[in-house]
């Protein structure tokens, strides 16, 4: 292949660039010519301009487990991931297909349980999942809508095609990186963006905004964002959707529930509070109901919210809809509920709980990727072609010890885009998380974080175990 | 605002300028006691020590050990990089309410200070952290005024300086008179020069050095920033500022102890301080300033819940 891409070795995986060596697919020829076009050093310098732009804005994450003080830029590659209007619209109508069926669900599994009554999903497996919350039983949420924000990582297989490889219905983050990262984008590259007709995301901010005022009670609308405070890894991200729309950016301790309502302390006095975009996990809600030994939280919030006086979004108990057992039963649930097969198809996932399954699964370790099914961020996964026989030792008596715990899916191999790397253009693994908004109506920005996989080879993209991310530019037509 | 948010800029300011005191009244001291007095070393670290607000080890004074404990001791919370540290952890806390070039500001002294202060050695010279501190406050003061907007989260940092120096200043007076017999005219100087006052002294009384003329200019000069009676009309404007924007509180208790102070300092007189004893009457401002910062912490802070619902 020409200069910038001598040493650009495309393999089995889907390339997103390239169909052929030296043949780039429709949607990247205007990147393609730009890159044949450009002084190799202009590329260093962009990059250079990039990091500096994000240092200085103080776009960093905390890694967990290291010593004090580990904040880190968000590692960030230069080249944008192009989506084409048509593999968008597919992308877009799934996603609504899907966050639709999985409310229906949640507000099936909290009230009537029709759906355990009428034997699609076993009984056992929703009591025994670990974000499975009794507590909501009976509890009506405004609009019947649980999720309200999702976060869905979507892969490419080498046929082409996106599947879903994670529901996240809990707290997803990385909505702050899509954006900061495209405003970047813009310096560094406005003459493409003018050529390629890419479409904004930049009403975020704003469609979040709107999305929490729907679940507002009629005539209320006080919104904060609650955090767990400076040291969590997504701070940055809480304190930048506040700003954006204009909300406060409150802990537990600012918050007070007094006769099942909740308040915040200001220099004014206590002010009522309406909406709760809460960025702190279910168990650290409420001391009183949840954990006892959180101080995340606010003791009484649960009561309030259950007495309607407080709206919480996301609802607490999503974690029962992506978890990764639950998840091989979505697209029954899609059938179930709309009657529609899937837009966008599951990865085959073996159930650990199935013997037959199991067995299988534990004697061909080396080909699976196992996951413990309530975990997320990359952590307690076992990736079978990029593990050791003591590793795999180690899951299997995991898996023999508690099956319901674990689940396996084959080795995807995740489609591979250009990045720049030291100094040279090679293909890395990314996914696609595109967020979806689901309030009086469900929006979906055009675009998403597409993460990558730094290291050559590697399929891990999560942040927390060294992935990166680039902007995603989804085409006009 | 959010209480919280208002404490900790409140707190930010006030950690701030304890530093940033320290720091002049040791570089002030420090260049003077390379000339010989006839108060020996000890006694004139006794009263560094007591001018700071610090009780004296009952042993005697180091003087190696004094400048350490002053500067760089982290189990002397009162120690310059302690208050750097201080204010920077509170600044970090609401991180999104101060500009980011406040932050930067901050961090970097931060940075300076805690590299500076690991790299002194036993008997090498702390003088230059001291001036850095100095320097890098006027850079933190001058970014805050100039990229922050000024309002109700301004005027708490407002507050916190102007209550700080409001209770520094006298305590610093209180240490020079109390021992007023042994010091000589170069003793009056480093008074002056604590207060980055000597110059404009000058202006008003000439380089006549009369230990009644001082303690009418740093207590009730209405003029100079470093005057007890400055400060306390900052605060009183600040504090009209907070109860103006929030406006939900009974806030009189506040304004009546505020409004007090300022006028039993503007209509003083420094005869009649000197009649009725100094100590007296510094102690009397250092107790008002006590009560003025637990009032306004009642009433825009920790707050009684159960009152503020009946509001």
């Amino acid at each position: 292949m020409p200069a910038p891409f001598s040493g650009y070795e495309i393999d089995a995986a889907y390339d997103e660039m390239f169909r052929a060596p030296g043949r780039p697919r429709p949607q990247y020829k205007n990147l393609y010519t730009h890159l044949l076009n450009l002084p190799s050093e202009e590329l260093h310098r962009s990059k250079k301009e990039a990091d500096l732009s994000f240092f200085n804005q103080g776009i960093t994450f905390t890694v967990y487990g290291r010593a004090e003080g580990t904040e880190q830029i968000f590692p960030h590659d230069l080249l944008p991931r192009i989506v084409t209007s048509a593999e968008w619209s597919t992308i877009e109508r799934g996603l609504t297909q899907r966050i639709t069926a999985l409310n229906l669900f949640l507000a099936d599994v909290y009230h009537e349980r029709r759906i355990l009554k009428d034997r699609i999903i076993p009984g056992e497996i929703i009591y025994t999942c670990k974000h499975f919350r009794r507590q909501m039983h009976g509890v009506k949420v405004p609009r019947d809508v649980y999720v309200s924000v999702v976060g869905t990582d979507l892969i490419r297989l080498p046929d082409g095609r996106f599947v879903v490889l994670e529901d996240n219905l809990r707290v997803p983050s990385g909505v702050s990186y899509m954006l900061t990262s495209r405003k970047v984008m813009k310096q560094i590259f406005p003459a493409l963006f003018r050529k390629c007709g890419v479409r904004p995301i930049e009403q975020y901010s704003q469609a979040l905004f709107s999305t929490l005022r729907s679940l507002a009670p009629e005539g209320r609308s006080t919104i904060v964002l609650l955090t767990p405070g400076i040291y969590n890894s997504a701070y940055f991200e809480h304190a930048f959707l506040a700003r954006q729309m204009g909300i406060e950016l409150v802990e537990g301790r600012d918050l007070v529930v007094h006769d099942n309502k909740v308040y915040m302390r200001t220099t004014s006095g206590l002010q009522r509070v309406d909406v709760i975009y809460r960025r702190v996990d279910d168990d650290f809600v409420d001391p009183l109901a949840f954990r006892a030994d959180s101080s995340l939280g606010v003791a009484g919030l649960f009561n309030a919210y259950r007495a309607g006086n407080v709206v919480l979004a996301n609802a607490l108990g999503t974690g029962v809809a992506d978890d990764k057992a639950i998840y091989s039963y979505v697209p029954q649930i899609i059938r179930y509920y709309l009657g529609e097969d899937p837009i966008v198809d599951n990865v085959e996932t073996f159930m650990m709980t199935d013997r037959t399954q199991r067995e299988h699964v534990c004697e061909n370790l080396e080909k699976y990727v196992v996951k413990a099914v309530g975990e997320s961020g990359g952590y307690g996964m076992l990736i079978g072609p990029h593990s050791s026989r003591a590793q795999q030792a180690e899951f299997r008596d995991r898996i023999m010890a508690d099956p319901r715990n674990y689940i396996a899916q084959p080795t995807l191999m995740l489609s591979t885009a250009p990045c720049f790397m030291n100094g040279r253009i090679e293909p890395r693994h990314v996914d696609l998380r595109p967020y979806v908004l689901f309030g009086e109506k469900v929006t979906i920005v055009p675009g998403g974080l597409t993460r990558v996989a730094l290291r050559k080879g590697s399929l891990v993209v999560n942040s927390s175990q060294g992935g990166g991310s680039k902007d995603t530019w989804v085409l006009q037509n | 605002m959010l209480s919280r948010v208002a404490d900790s800029l409140y707190w930010m300011s006030r950690y701030f300028e304890r530093a940033d005191h320290c720091a002049r009244v040791l570089e002030a001291n420090y260049n003077l006691m390379l000339n010989p007095s006839k108060a020996s070393t000890e006694e004139r670290w006794q009263r560094i020590m007591a001018s700071l607000g610090i009780a004296a080890a009952a042993d005697g004074i180091d003087p190696q050990m004094a400048m350490i404990t002053l500067t760089g001791d982290p189990d002397n919370e009162s120690s310059i990089v302690s208050c750097i540290a201080g204010s920077r952890e509170n600044a970090g806390q609401v991180r999104e309410q101060i500009s980011s070039e406040m932050w930067e500001r901050l961090n970097r002294l931060y940075h300076y200070v805690t590299q500076s202060n690991a790299e002194l050695g036993a008997d090498s010279d702390p003088l230059r952290l001291v001036a850095a501190v100095r320097e890098g406050s006027y850079q933190f003061r001058g970014v805050t005024a100039a990229t922050m907007s000024h309002g109700e989260g301004w005027q708490f940092i407002q507050l916190g300086k102007y209550m700080e120096r409001s209770c520094a200043l006298p305590v610093l007076l209180d240490a020079y008179f109390s021992t007023a017999g042994q010091a000589d005219d170069l003793d009056w100087v480093g008074l002056l020069a604590s207060c980055a006052a000597f110059e404009s002294y000058c202006k008003v009384y000439t380089a006549d050095l009369k230990p009644d003329s001082m303690a009418e200019f740093l207590l009730l000069n209405p003029e100079f920033p470093y005057s007890v009676r400055y400060a306390v009309e900052r605060m009183n404007e600040a504090i009209a500022a907070i109860s103006r924007t929030s406006f939900a509180h009974p806030t009189g208790r506040i304004e009546r102890i505020a409004g007090r102070l300022r006028a039993s300092l503007a209509y003083a007189q420094i005869t009649d301080i000197m009649a009725g004893g100094l100590h007296r009457y510094l102690n009397s401002v250092i107790e008002q300033c006590k009560s003025l910062h637990a009032a306004v912490h009642e009433v825009y802070i920790d707050y009684p819940i159960q009152l503020a619902l009946e509001a």
